[in-house]
């Protein structure tokens, strides 16, 4: 781009407001009743976390594999991508992702439920929030309730909520599976502020305290 | 019937306006209008932008919204259509607005290339089926990305009878010592950048170049992307507004811009059919002659 220093994040912003908020209004008719179970999926992985039996991972890893590729499919790629030529570049991330889950899913001990402590707890309260705290968090906002971000459905409860489960765990590969939900924080984050939407900070907050926690956790272990 | 000091004021200032547009009024809907230099071909001073406004993807309900705009804009006289590749979704929203209106012979298509030299055929013919039109009225260089090339493409095409004119575009003030080498050594028939009532740098250079020259100008983001009309929403028009027909800010920021005699056609972009009509009525009745443009930019930066 001829230039580029003397564009503003605003000229980047290709859509009105109103356009990208309906963009959930849109997905959640197309999908229903499958919110139903995409938020009962994470009731499950949340509450296997919890338990951190041994096996869990690997159903948490398939799950979350199948609810990237979705929400990457359905509502990036056939969705957001419509009013956002850049999505079509960050969309096969979400693919990426998904393969990354499912190699962690079949390599043993890839990722191992069984941590406790301050990072446990953070992973803890991000997943709640992507799955409670999200879809009531933007209608309280003003946005309709037609138009709640629900874990599985939309991209930024998802990331933030596979941040959380990611805090929750430990293993080999867990380090692989940050970056793409991270990015995609940073890049949700960004455009809610280009936007001026007052919920900008949640996601840049969300990847705030998964970094503060590792950054705790990492000092601790030295 | 006794003439009053407003219906003589009205009429000197329309005699102002006349000798500012070298068009005569638009026939069919009694719009002012402009002629392309280059051709001697009749424009509206008023056109349609579709930047952010048209990107609406796939959401019929708000599909149906924007072909209601068009079909209220070209109610009113309107012709030209601005869009780009960059647009997102804005060219085939338009195509789905031109289908559902029938054949327009007003139409006058005005659209963009924006890729890389050696690519630009191809996005123009893809560019070419969102719209559903046979050929293209004006394409430009988008932001003069790979501009040589793209010119000399474009002017090939023009030489075939696929492009009726050819031009560049800028925006925002970008650019504009590059902007003004290629008015002064290329062909051009229009050139596109943004201009209004506090934006008024092309005023120096660029407006009376593009008069000397016989280019046409096009005025992106009138209202800065909604940002002025928003600064001004709370402000009162000053009293003498209606001397030169004009109800809202919006209006009063079109007229400015329509009444440099340099300018072309303005393409200020909107999602409600309230607004097109609004800003169509900007093309109507009189313009501002020099002295009330000198006393509209004093009275917006006293604000």
């Amino acid at each position: 781009m001829s230039q580029w220093w003397t564009y503003r994040p605003e000229d980047m912003l290709l859509f009105s407001p109103r356009v990208y908020w309906r963009m959930f209004e849109l997905q959640n008719a197309s999908v229903w009743p499958f919110q139903l179970v995409t938020f009962g999926a994470g009731l499950l992985m949340l509450g296997l976390a919890t338990k951190r039996a041994n096996g869990n991972e690997r159903w948490i890893a398939f799950t979350l594999a199948f609810l990237w590729v979705f929400v990457g499919w359905t509502f990036l790629w056939h969705r957001y991508a419509t009013i956002n030529w850049a999505i079509s570049y960050v969309a096969p991330l979400f693919l990426l992702q998904s393969v990354l889950l499912l190699i962690a899913g079949i390599v043993p001990r890839a990722l191992v439920f069984e941590g406790r402590g301050l990072t446990s707890w953070s992973g803890m309260a991000l997943a709640s929030t992507g799955l409670f705290f999200y879809p009531v968090l933007l209608p309280a906002f003003g946005s309709k309730w037609e138009q709640a971000q629900i874990f599985g459905i939309a991209p930024d409860p998802t990331a933030i909520g596979t941040v959380g489960l990611l805090l929750m765990a430990r293993g080999r590969l867990r380090w692989s599976l940050f970056p793409v939900p991270v990015l995609w924080c940073l890049v949700s984050g960004l455009t809610l502020w280009t936007m001026g939407e007052a919920t900008a900070w949640l996601p840049i907050a969300a990847v705030a305290l998964a970094l503060a926690t590792c950054a705790w956790a990492a000092v601790r272990a030295s | 019937m006794p003439i009053g000091r407003r219906r003589v004021l009205e009429g000197l200032l329309a005699i102002a306006a006349a000798a500012f547009v070298p068009a005569s009024t638009h026939a069919q809907a009694g719009l002012l209008a402009r002629r392309i230099p280059s051709s001697g071909e009749t424009m509206p001073v008023v056109g349609l932008g579709s930047w952010i406004t048209f990107n609406v993807g796939d959401d019929t309900a708000l599909m149906d919204e924007c072909a209601n705009v068009m079909a209220a804009f070209f109610a009113a006289g309107g012709r030209m259509i601005d869009s780009s590749p960059m647009y997102g979704s804005s060219q085939s929203v338009i195509g789905y607005g031109l289908a559902k209106l029938g054949n327009l012979e007003s139409l006058f298509s005005a659209d963009k290339v924006w890729t890389s030299g050696q690519d630009g055929p191809r996005q123009l013919e893809r560019s070419r089926q969102f719209w559903g039109v046979p050929r293209f009225d004006l394409v430009q260089v988008h932001n003069l990305i790979d501009w040589q090339q793209h010119l000399e493409t474009l002017t090939g095409m023009k030489a075939a009878g696929k492009v009726r004119y050819v031009g560049v575009t800028t925006s925002e003030g970008r650019r504009h010592d590059l902007l003004e080498e290629i008015m002064r050594m290329q062909p051009l028939d229009f050139v596109q950048f943004t201009y209004n009532v506090v934006d008024r740098e092309a005023e120096q250079r660029l407006l009376p170049l593009a008069e000397d020259r016989g280019i046409a100008v096009i005025v992106n983001r009138p209202f800065q992307q909604g940002a002025l009309t928003r600064r001004l929403r709370g402000e009162n028009l000053p009293p003498w507004a209606k001397e030169i027909g004009v109800t809202t800010w919006a209006q009063f920021i079109l007229k400015y811009i329509i009444s440099h005699p340099a300018v072309t056609v303005a393409i200020p972009a909107t999602t409600s059919v309230d607004h097109v009509r609004e800003n169509m009525d900007a093309a109507r009745a009189i313009l501002p002659d020099a002295r009330m443009r000198a006393r509209m930019v004093s009275y917006v930066q006293a604000l």
